[in-house]
């Protein structure tokens, strides 16, 4: 039970001579105190994993969620703040340690990622507030001897209606701490009384990332801290044979030069020094199995298991029968590439390994697996083994991996002092660990009326899942990351068929990127719905809105977004408007995205209209936010970005080479939000997710051409 | 033994004559509000002001400064443009990772003391050397177009 083993002494310490108004935020290195010692006698009121009130005011939420810019730390701060009944103006948040209370069901383990967060803490963080105010209630009422129905809370004060008395949590937390926490649930706020959840609220983040002073991982410093740099064998599964270091430890300012068995890494007095004691190493790799792939490779393997075996995934009705006997048969395959994560901050990992004990500083999705791969390293103690996770200058799926903690603490164990490694941009690209290359195979039957009466599809690509959670494999060996935005469609269709054809991407590690499942189907489903459309002679909206049955909440953000765009209005020779609609992560998304394709080819997003229906909201302009950097994510992607492999080695070597969207090339955004009741919904990928099917679209309308393979601009395409 | 202007102040560094701004200014001098993204002067994340002009300071060898002033991101408490450009950030939530926008603000900041009312051409071409993931492009031009109308 580890919340609440901060010591207390050393927050006030931090924080002055305490009161009940603080700073929003605190910097992160500092919130989380690097020892664990046991709080004074004065400890605070800690009822659940998520709140603490201390004697001297400060009330600290402890966020289970990780912030990488999708705003997490403000939403699940208002869900704590609006039960406990506290401006968000009263308190600091930390991010929380590796520990099982924190863990999401959905993804097994301490982790933030699948558009999960809101999704997973919509109840229980309100939970956590609720239960630490009625506590504090019944404190209050028994100081007082009056009924607790009779008090009432506010801004971080308990009052006595019929005597207007007064007290402050802070004053309050030592008799709260010593009551019972509540055994069954308690009462939740009516939503017609919120003052924080579905109002705007301004980020908690934000001041300190507009200053320059919030710390993210690459920005910590440890007294005689040095600063390595990594070169792993380029080739995945090759391993280091010789390294010639003589002329490297002649550079000023190296110190070190450290092996592991497929890396080297030296180390100097600064980044600079490091760089270039890399660079005046000889190194000698074996390269081992993989030094012949190349992209050529990944797609041959992925199209050939489009005949042969595979599992059946999913089926409704004679979907092969309907097919059968259509009056027109529509197919197509689509490819998708290997992609990298690029996210801003290069990977990057500061480790102090002792005999004692093992602190690591790092920005992860993934604390928990982290702190585990460092105990075993180490032969350390997991409850010896300090994970202090930072703000994460870009996640995109990146930081779910925790291969590169591993790394360093394979590095730092090695040396006696603090160890911060930083990858270059290139070793950034060269050792992602990629989102899949994919090649879908549908097929589709219409009706002499134009209607869609079955449907087949063969999915070929690797299973991340097997991988990553291989106990979420599930038991007919199907990754039901696939089944995302497929098998559940914002559509009523009569017969289905869907098999899977697990390949495994040779000489690359696959892993989660931004919209997961949701990318992959999105635009294969949607780009293959406009084709049906197109064979059927009907407009793509209309289409889409015939197929919606049931589904009133997809089609209430399909009519919106075909309005806002005024969809049919007249356009530019040359410009296309195109649609995408999704039920993906729990959200409903309509997307009409105009595009501009030039004799020359050159591919123009002029604008994008998303209507969102992604059930109550918790706070508004962030999810509009997330939509429109989740579209430029997705873009960037769609229009450029493929990652080849030659003789086993990835290409694209900088942002020079892996080109992303930039300002004069982005398209004017707007977001239209439904205002709904029902449970959130996710929403931080679902933007990435509609990108690529909407400008697709957007293209074929402009062109007359379909677009079937990614990147949109690419040679293939 | 180099000495730099850095925020005011002087600062003798002793460095490599090859080794980037960049560098000395996180790793020497211990301000790391400007931040690595690619070490080629592709993405922007490292922008700061030499002689009020946005650079890249992963690109520009420390000992090619001279004498010209050096502004990083913390050094612009008491400065009437920057102070308006953060406001204008912090009031429409600009940010998201965060991670770009100290490079982002340096280079609006530096367009801004030029030209206080930009075109959206100008904001293009003075703001497209700065990439952001996250995507913010939006938000970042919202809020030097609202930092035009303040002043």
């Amino acid at each position: 039970m580890p919340v609440g083993t901060i010591a207390i002494s050393r927050r006030r310490a931090l924080l002055g001579a305490g009161g009940l108004l603080m700073a929003a935020m605190v910097p992160l290195e500092r919130s989380r105190a690097a020892t664990r010692i046991v709080e004074d006698q004065t400890g605070p009121f800690a009822p659940n994993a998520f709140v603490r009130v201390a004697p001297d005011g400060s009330i600290t939420l402890i966020l289970p969620n990780v912030e990488m810019g999708q705003g997490i730390y403000t939403g699940e701060a208002m869900l704590i703040a609006e039960e406990l009944d506290v401006g968000l103006d009263q308190i600091q948040i930390e991010a929380a340690p590796p520990d099982d209370a924190y863990i999401t069901k959905a993804l097994g383990t301490e982790a933030t990622g699948g558009s999960t967060s809101t999704i997973a803490t919509w109840t229980s963080l309100r939970e956590a507030g609720a239960v630490a105010r009625t506590l504090l209630v019944r404190a209050a009422a028994n100081r007082w001897m009056v009924d607790a129905a009779s008090c009432q809370t506010e801004a971080g004060m308990v009052r006595h209606g019929p005597s207007g008395r007064t007290l402050s949590y802070g004053e309050l937390a030592i008799e709260a701490a010593a009551l019972p926490v509540p055994a069954g649930p308690v009462a939740l706020r009516d939503p017609s009384t919120f003052r924080l959840i579905g109002h705007a609220q301004h980020r908690l983040d934000g001041p300190a990332k507009v200053a320059g002073t919030a710390t993210f991982g690459i920005d910590i410093r440890q007294p005689d801290m040095k600063v390595g740099t990594v070169a792993a064998c380029p080739v995945m599964g090759g391993v280091l044979l010789h390294v010639d270091d003589s002329a490297a430890r002649k550079i000023p300012g190296v110190r070190d030069v450290l092996t592991i068995g497929n890396a080297v890494c030296v180390v100097g007095d600064h980044f600079w020094a490091a760089r270039k004691g890399l660079e005046a190493l000889a190194i000698t790799w074996d390269e081992g199995v993989n030094s012949t792939v190349s992209t050529e490779t990944v797609y041959r393997g992925l199209h050939e298991a489009l005949q042969g075996p595979a599992i059946v995934a999913h089926t409704k009705g004679d979907a092969k029968g309907a097919i059968a006997g259509a009056a027109t048969r529509v197919e197509a395959v689509y490819q998708q590439p290997l992609l990298a994560h690029a996210p801003m901050e290069p990977i990057n990992c500061t480790v102090h390994v002792t005999p004692e004990r093992c602190d690591i500083w790092v920005g992860t999705q993934v604390p928990m697996r982290a702190r585990d791969a460092a105990a075993e390293i180490t032969g350390l103690p997991k409850d010896k083994v300090f994970l202090h996770n930072q703000y994460i200058g870009g996640g995109f799926g990146r930081r779910l991996e925790h291969e590169y903690v591993t790394q360093a603490v394979q590095f730092a164990r090695q040396v006696a002092y603090p160890l911060k490694i930083v990858w270059s941009r290139e070793e950034d690209l060269a050792l992602d660990r990629y989102r899949p290359a994919y090649v879908d195979h549908l097929v589709g039957g219409l009706d002499a009326h134009g209607k869609l009466v079955g449907l087949s599809h063969r999915i070929v690509g690797p299973a991340v899942v097997a991988r990553w959670a291989p106990e979420a494999l599930l038991p007919n060996g199907v990754d039901d990351d696939l089944l995302a935005a497929t098998v559940e469609t914002p559509y009523a269709i009569p017969a289905r068929f869907l098999d899977y054809a697990r390949r495994e991407a040779p000489g690359v590690v696959t892993a989660w990127w931004r919209g997961v499942g949701g990318t992959r189907g999105v635009f294969v489903i949607e780009s293959f719905i406009d084709e049906l459309a197109a064979s059927a002679k009907v407009d793509p909206v209309e289409f889409r809105r015939r197929m919606t049955g049931d589904h009133s909440r997809a089609r209430a953000v399909l009519d919106l977004a075909a309005e806002k765009a005024e969809w049919g209005s007249k356009l530019p020779e040359g410009v296309g408007r195109g649609v995408a609609l999704q039920y993906v992560f729990g959200s409903y998304l309509a997307t009409v995205m105009e595009v501009e394709v030039s004799q020359m080819g050159t591919v123009r997003v002029r604008r994008a209209v998303v209507a969102v229906d992604c059930g109550r909201v918790v706070n508004p302009d962030q999810v509009v936010s997330q939509i429109e950097g989740g579209l430029i994510f997705g873009l960037s992607a769609a229009l450029f970005n493929e990652v080849t492999l030659e003789k086993g080695r990835v290409q694209e070597k900088n942002f020079n080479t892996y080109r992303v969207l930039r300002m004069n090339e982005s398209p004017a955004i707007e977001v239209h939000l439904i205002d709904s009741t029902e449970d959130p919904g996710g929403i931080g990928e679902t933007g990435t997710a509609a990108a690529a099917a909407a400008a697709a679209n957007a293209m074929a309308a402009a062109t007359g051409r379909r677009y079937r393979r990614l990147p949109l601009t690419g040679a293939q395409a | 033994m180099l000495t730099l202007q850095v925020n005011g102040a002087a600062h003798q560094v002793d460095v490599p004559d090859d080794m980037p701004l960049l560098w000395v200014l996180r790793d020497v001098l211990g301000l790391p509000g400007t931040k690595f993204g690619c070490g080629i002067g592709e993405c922007g994340a490292c922008t700061v002001h030499v002689d009020g002009k946005a650079v890249r300071a992963c690109s520009l060898p420390a000992s090619l400064v001279g004498d010209r002033p050096v502004t990083t991101i913390e050094g612009l408490a008491e400065d009437e443009v920057a102070t308006e450009v953060t406001k204008a950030w912090l009031d429409i939530d600009v940010v998201q990772c965060g991670y770009c926008q100290p490079g982002q603000i340096m280079a609006a900041i530096a367009l801004l003391k030029g030209n206080l009312h930009p075109s959206d051409d100008e904001i293009d071409q003075a703001m497209s050397g700065n990439i952001c993931r996250c995507g913010t492009y939006r938000r970042i031009r919202a809020a030097i177009r609202n930092v035009a109308g303040a002043v």
